[in-house]
């Protein structure tokens, strides 16, 4: 920077002002955009039932999105989720299997996740292995023990009951679904943004080492993260198994790269130290919203991935762009 | 940080003008979605090929083919859930899943959208017909038969399939292994797994002629892995010595039978395959038909089927391409 001289401000911004011109408030612009254009572009977007159908290309991917969210602002990533997925998935069939009711099913799938994120937590914080190498590691070990254990094979026979949780409607168009993600989107914002343990995790992302000099359990935290992020895996796999009714290993396949676009759409910083909860919501909504859209018209797959491709690198370019060629 | 508000406009118009540029509606017609395992696969382009043509000869009737990007349930179900929002009035879906995807078929059928499955089926409860390309049997009769016809002294083959979770490529296998016995001196040594992926079969490929150096052919049931083994046995200099034989696509094929990499292979026609699904799918959504055990429904130029007790039923035999006729049809799918 050759531009030295400081601009002191006569006036600072106000809050609203602040607020306007906030990542999240970009966000919903943007996805009030997408919800006009999908209007215009399609005469049956704008029905309640179509429109609760479309929530299932998100909801399961949120839930795991906001224990992310908290984690990549950590200065951590989880790429095991899909897999942790696979294997919560896997066992709860096997539960079925010996004869085991909704309630065990439930306890077997949170249990799974949870014993998974602490066996990253456990590699990442005691070991002091980065996350993104271990994770890799377990992305493929979990998978692993679902594809040994089913082979070519599908766990079936769930339970009737066990299909409300990704079948099932609270009220009207409200699905099951949509209630969890909103209950799970206000916990993990009330985590984040009205706790110490949430100031913790800020902390932690901007300067580890600070944060451990100022008596923040540094460790701990991360650990407890990824238990979160384990438990929210667990809970996505009872919803889509409850969904699907059925259970192969390569269920979620690909689901941990939705995951992490979801959570940088959102506005958080992928180096860690920055993002909201209200941002991703408002990218699990963008998401939903432009592939359900664009599936409307029948578009093919691969220019969905094209277009999510572009929506996320220009949300992220654009206003780096626009500072830049302001600099000039 | 400051002048934020304005790529919002600029970013919210662009968008908006790209997805309203794309609506096109159709009226009157009835609307049948050819549902694939994936887009940009050569089997299922040819499939939509012979859709299309069962739309213009039966007239009215537009096609919209669709599919996922990876071959995922959840895709599909994405993908289905858009098309019973449209209120099509047929689906007819070659499944990655012969379970998940029944709550969804559930759904458009309750909503009354005529629900059948080819290629790769789905359980009874989520479709009201299936449409095999060939029966089973004939087909894992035909996988060995290709391999032994050129092996009169017996020999090694292994299996090259596509992924542990793919129900044709598991069944046609387990039917392969039920005539056995009428292939004496044929011994199967390895089943390895390519994924349907070109890069990774290609590696199986090689690895099965190192680690049986006396094999005498290569069976893969999958249009992706036979190609790559036909790759596989050229660049190992093995043409003469391996055989690649299987499944897979004329056009794509044509090199491996020159070269002499594969002698010959099989594959029922995906043209006359999408073709078939079609009529289905309009006779029964038309009323002309309905989809009940023993029941006789005309598919046009294929003449007819009947449906067994399970509403499935064969199309025709699989048809194997050699040097004396791959010329003929290599230009056509």
């Amino acid at each position: 920077m050759t531009d030295t001289t400081r601009f002191i401000p006569d006036r600072l911004q106000s809050p609203l002002q602040k607020r306007l011109k906030s990542w999240e408030s970009l966000l919903l612009l943007v996805a009030i955009a997408i919800f006009v254009a999908n209007s215009f572009a399609s005469p049956y977007f704008l029905n309640a039932w179509n429109l609760s159908d479309a929530t299932f290309n998100f909801t399961e991917k949120a839930m795991i999105a906001f224990a992310m969210a908290l984690l990549i602002i950590s200065g951590e990533i989880d790429l095991s989720v899909a897999s942790i997925i696979a294997l919560a998935s896997t066992a709860m069939g096997a539960a079925v299997q010996m004869g085991a009711g909704t309630p065990v099913l439930i306890l077997v799938g949170l249990g799974t996740g949870l014993l998974c994120g602490a066996f990253n937590g456990v590699l990442v914080t005691r070991l002091g292995l980065p996350s993104i190498v271990v994770t890799i590691g377990t992305m493929s070990l979990f998978r692993g023990i679902s594809y040994i254990v089913l082979g070519d094979q599908a766990f079936r026979g769930y339970p009737a009951d066990f299909a409300f949780f990704g079948q099932g409607y609270v009220f009207w168009v409200i699905t099951f679904e949509l209630v969890l993600f909103a209950v799970i989107a206000v916990i993990y914002g009330m985590i984040l943004h009205m706790t110490n343990f949430g100031r913790a995790v800020y902390a932690i992302g901007n300067n580890p080492t600070g944060a451990l000099f100022s008596g923040i359990r540094v460790a701990r935290v991360k650990f407890i993260l990824f238990l979160l992020t384990g438990l929210m895996s667990g809970v996505a796999a009872i919803c889509l198994t409850s969904r699907l009714g059925s259970t192969r290993p390569s269920i979620a396949t690909g689901w941990e790269l939705e995951v992490v676009t979801m959570v940088v759409l959102g506005g958080v910083n992928i180096l860690g130290g920055s993002g909201t909860i209200p941002g991703v919501v408002i990218a699990a909504f963008v998401m939903g919203l432009v592939t359900f859209g664009l599936g409307l018209l029948n578009v093919p797959g691969i220019v969905m991935s094209i277009v999510i491709g572009a929506l996320l690198i220009g949300v992220i370019a654009l206003p780096r762009l626009w500072k830049m060629w302001r600099a000039q | 940080m400051k002048r934020r508000n304005f790529t919002k406009l600029a970013l919210g118009l662009s968008l908006g003008a790209s997805l309203m540029g794309t609506s096109a509606m159709a009226q009157d017609n009835m609307r049948i979605a050819l549902v694939v395992k994936a887009l940009g696969i050569g089997f299922f382009e040819a499939a939509h090929k012979g859709a299309e043509e069962a739309a213009a000869e039966l007239g009215n009737v537009e096609i919209i083919y669709t599919g996922p990007t990876d071959t995922t349930a959840e895709g599909q179900i994405e993908v289905i859930n858009s098309l019973i929002a449209q209120g099509v009035d047929a689906i007819a879906v070659s499944s990655n899943d012969t379970d998940a995807l029944v709550p969804t078929l559930k759904k458009a059928m309750q909503r009354g959208i005529t629900v059948i499955s080819w290629d790769s089926g789905v359980a009874e409860e989520g479709r009201q017909m299936h449409l095999n390309p060939s029966s089973n049997p004939l087909i894992g009769n035909m996988i060995i038969k290709l391999a032994a016809d050129h092996l009169p002294d017996g020999g090694q083959v292994a299996l090259l399939s596509a992924t542990t979770t793919s129900t044709n490529q598991n069944i046609w296998i387990e039917e392969m292994n039920k005539v056995m016995a009428n292939y004496p001196g044929i011994e199967v040594v390895s089943t390895v797994y390519g994924d349907d992926l070109a890069d990774k079969s290609y590696r199986e490929a090689q690895g099965l002629m190192q680690s049986y150096p006396d094999l005498d052919a290569i069976i893969a049931p999958t249009s992706v892995g036979i190609v790559a083994a036909a790759q596989a046995v050229e660049d190992a200099g093995k043409i003469g010595e391996v055989n690649v034989t299987g499944l897979g696509l004329p056009s794509e094929m044509a090199g491996a039978i020159e070269s002499g990499a594969s002698k010959s292979f099989a594959i029922w026609n995906p043209i006359d395959l999408g073709y078939s699904a079609a009529m289905i799918a309009h006779a029964l959504a038309a009323g002309e038909a309905t989809a009940e055990p023993g029941a006789e429904i005309s598919i046009g130029r294929m003449g007819t089927i009947t449906l067994d007790e399970t509403n499935s039923a064969a199309m025709a035999d699989p048809f194997v391409y050699d040097s004396s006729n791959i010329d003929e049809f290599k230009s056509i799918f």
